[in-house]
């Protein structure tokens, strides 16, 4: 019958009209129930990408964020631990192979001295990623050895100038970065750990 | 892995004794052939010996020999390794005849040889610069040109660390320094000719006639560069005779970056996430085309674990780039946006696992030479599990049903821009494309890779060879494909990911590299020379999209203009990486 293939086209589109109103009543019920709403909550946003997703499907940017997973990767920054006092402690040593690993070479390091000797130190003098060439390809923090360097979530950086980030505007505590990727950091500390445990283990020894 | 191919069963030495010898540089394969027996021998190995599929066509600047080198990499379409061949010719006037005769599938491949390398090709039927625009100077992938902004030869430049004080590069190198001109250049005398000259002039003549008492003429239109049906910046001049196609010539390179010198300037690593922005709707595919040749090159084994990843990983990409095929298709046939949109719904739930495993969405960047970059954890593969298993299969059938039998649509594709199984082979159409045409080919089978000789599945056929086989196809392979993850994420084994330490600068030993995959649009190869430095010699892609088009002219004759941006959404060419 001429027209049958039509047909079966527009059940589909009915199907997916249908579902849209039914979801509404479906989560105006939930609500009721359960309190959870449809849109605007976390519940709503992970619903909407999961397998179950059915009728809308769009989340509401900017009032509604999809949240990031942990590995997303955006701008990185220079991690610090946090010193007595408020010292910043910075993680980098400045050696120089995130700089040497970046595909457009947007990493610029000034490798440190130290003031009262003017001998290189392990701290870098100066740090600039240039913000608008990184391809956001997330090497530098995957072969940092000292877990100096790390992506960002912030993805949100429009701006009406150039994007030259300085050392001022990198630097971020380590708690920070415990926030964001909380796996990579205890799986990083660990190791870390370990590592120093088997060091002070290898100094007893020879002590002995 | 195997060693770089030199496992060819027939001596083509021993066929031309005298004249062919074979490659025997520590690391390279297969024959070198003088220039003037080129097309004899050509034509014997595909007549003689059958390899009637001519993947590549590339050349190689080797300037510390004063040689250019042509490089052709040719298959058979019934399976097997490729048969490498190679001809020498002398670097101030590289000429050589051109094979376009024997293969039509080497006439664009041959003039982006000419256009970058400057090599001459006696005999093509229309040798103009293809990606740089015709009055551009110079050929940049010769080893002396340099680019604007040029810095160094190979990165890692020596500006950054340890002293590395930011400059933007305008600043430091501004164009002066860098604009190359003839020798006999001079602004007061120029005289300029029309640049699209030789364009209009490459297409059928004009010619007036009188039909039926009234005077008739041929119209010249050009679609694009801004075309709602192109995709992107894509131009094709069209010769129309009333509504008719009569000859057409497509035209690209609007956003060619040469993504081969950077490659030559990056260091193997490096290149990594430039390949993500070739075909930006498969990263996942374009990384794992350049890890297999560069893995070739080192000779490296890849765990088992890393090996289901990636093949995951590629079978999702394909589901995920023929839905928006079918999307943006049907949104070219005028079926506005519902059937795209419904397709952007799963793609984005696919991503959302790229993203958990890989970082990003789109610019994946998650191959490594001998695994990938990380574990996928349970959360991924669960989710990867409910969208394969629960979710997938139902929404292949639904986009199935939305329109494949709908009468207005069979009406609009069926039997338009037919091409036949033999021109498709001869003019080295690959993937879904040659497949339409009743060509059963596909790299996973024909000459399988990773761990694809491991699953059950079907090469995904249709005979008919018009546009309605290339949709159907599309949605065959989907089908596919969901078997494939479904195998692979039953299968999938505990285990590493990646052999001993990551390390930021690999050692990849000299020799020469063909790594080509299956991607969701055609055959995606890699063409890689190392000279056992930390950077590429020679990097080299084959674009399925770009290889693609060259039949695009001959489906088109005959048929209606609006035909046109229904067959040009059929070959689902992306600009990122026809480009390049
Ligand atoms: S961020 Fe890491 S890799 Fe970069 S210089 Fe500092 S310590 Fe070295
Ligand atoms: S993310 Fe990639 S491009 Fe950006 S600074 Fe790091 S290495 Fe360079």
């Amino acid at each position: 019958m001429y027209g049958k293939g039509i047909l079966k086209g527009l059940s589909v589109t009915f199907m997916r009209f249908w579902n849209t109103y039914w979801q509404d009543a479906i989560w105006a019920w939930r609500r009721l129930t359960t309190g959870k709403k449809h849109y605007g909550s976390a519940e709503g946003i992970a619903h909407r990408s999961s397998k179950n997703a059915r009728g809308i499907f769009t989340v509401q940017y900017p009032e509604e964020k999809l949240p990031v997973p942990e590995e997303f990767r955006y701008i990185p920054f220079l991690v610090f631990d946090e010193g007595a006092e408020g010292a910043k402690e910075i993680r980098c040593t400045s050696c120089g192979i995130c700089a040497k690993v970046c595909p457009p070479q947007c990493i610029w390091i000034v490798r440190g001295t130290d003031p009262a000797t003017g001998r290189p130190r392990p701290q870098p003098g100066d740090f600039f990623i240039d913000a608008d060439i990184c391809m956001n390809c997330g090497f530098c923090s995957e072969y940092c050895p000292f877990d100096a360097i790390k992506m960002d979530h912030d993805y949100e950086i429009a701006s009406y100038t150039r994007n030259l980030y300085d050392m001022e505007k990198l630097l971020k505590p380590a708690s920070y970065y415990e926030g964001i990727r909380p796996a990579n950091a205890a799986r990083e500390d660990e190791a870390r750990r370990a590592k120093e445990a088997a060091k002070a283990a290898k100094a007893e020894a020879a002590a002995a | 892995m195997t060693a770089p191919a030199s496992s060819l069963t027939i001596d083509l030495a021993a066929r031309f004794p005298g004249a062919v010898s074979a490659d025997v540089r520590p690391g390279y394969g297969g024959f070198i052939v003088p220039a003037e027996k080129l097309i004899e021998v050509a034509t014997a190995i595909r007549d003689e010996f059958g390899y009637d599929l001519l993947s590549a066509v590339t050349g190689v600047d080797y300037i510390a020999d004063n040689k250019m080198e042509v490089v052709y990499h040719a298959f058979k379409t019934t399976g097997g390794p490729a048969f490498v061949f190679k001809v020498q010719v002398p670097r101030e006037n590289p000429v050589l005849p051109s094979v376009v005769n024997i293969w039509r599938g080497a006439e664009f491949q041959e003039r982006e040889a000419w256009d970058l390398l400057g090599i001459k090709f006696e005999g093509h039927p229309d040798l103009r610069r293809i990606l740089m625009w015709e009055g551009f100077e110079g050929h940049p992938l010769r080893k002396d040109w340099k680019e604007p902004f040029f810095e160094e030869e190979v990165k890692p430049f020596k500006s950054r660390w340890p002293d590395g004080k930011h400059t933007f590069a305008e600043v430091k190198n501004p164009f002066r320094d860098n604009l190359q001109f003839p020798a006999d250049f001079d602004p007061e005398k120029v005289t300029f000719t029309d640049p699209e000259e030789a364009l209009y002039k490459s297409l059928k003549k004009y010619h007036s006639e009188t039909r039926d008492g009234i005077e008739t003429d041929h119209i010249l239109v050009n679609m694009g560069p801004q075309h709602p049906s192109t995709h992107g910046v894509f131009r094709a001049v069209v010769m129309l005779d009333g509504e008719t196609v009569v000859s057409l010539k497509p035209v690209m390179g609007y956003l060619h970056r040469n993504h081969d010198k950077i490659g030559e300037r990056n260091t193997f690593l490096q290149n990594m996430p430039y390949t993500d922005r070739l075909d930006y709707f498969c990263s996942m595919t374009n990384n794992f085309g350049y890890a297999l040749a560069v893995e070739k090159l080192m000779n490296i084994q890849v765990p088992e674990r890393a090996d289901y990843i990636r093949v995951i990983m590629s079978e999702l990409t394909r589901i995920q780039n023929h839905l928006i095929f079918l999307g943006m298709f049907l949104n070219d046939l005028g079926a506005m946006y519902t059937p795209a949109l419904y397709a952007f719904e799963e793609r984005e739930l696919i991503l959302d696992i790229f993203e958990e495993v890989a970082g990003a969405r789109m610019m994946c960047n998650y191959f490594r030479f001998g695994g990938v970059a990380r574990d996928m954890g349970e959360d991924a593969l669960r989710k990867a599990r409910e969208l394969v298993f629960d979710r997938l299969p139902g929404k292949v059938d639904e986009m199935d049903r939305l329109l494949t039998e709908n009468e207005v649509l069979v009406s609009r594709v069926k039997g338009i821009g037919y091409l036949s199984a033999e021109d498709a082979i001869r003019t080295s159409m690959t993937g879904p494309m040659l497949r339409a045409s009743g060509v059963p080919y596909d790299i996973r089978r024909a000459d399988p890779y990773s761990i694809y000789d491991r699953f059950d599945f079907n090469v995904a056929c249709r005979p008919e060879g018009d546009l309605l086989a290339r949709y159907m196809v599309r949605i065959d392979e989907m089908r596919e494909s969901l078997k494939i993850l479904g195998q692979a994420l039953k299968q999938i084994p505990a285990g590493p990911i990646f052999p001993g330490k990551p390390q930021y600068q690999v050692k990849v030993p000299a020799g020469e590299s063909y790594g080509r995959v299956e991607s969701p649009k055609g055959e995606l190869a890699y063409y890689v020379v190392s000279n056992g430095k930390p950077n590429p010699y020679r990097y080299h892609v084959r674009p399925s999209s770009f290889v693609n088009l060259t039949s695009l002219e001959q489906m088109c004759i005959g048929e209606k203009i609006a035909d046109f941006v229904a067959i040009l959404g059929g070959i689902d060419i992306v600009l990122g990486e026809l480009d390049r």
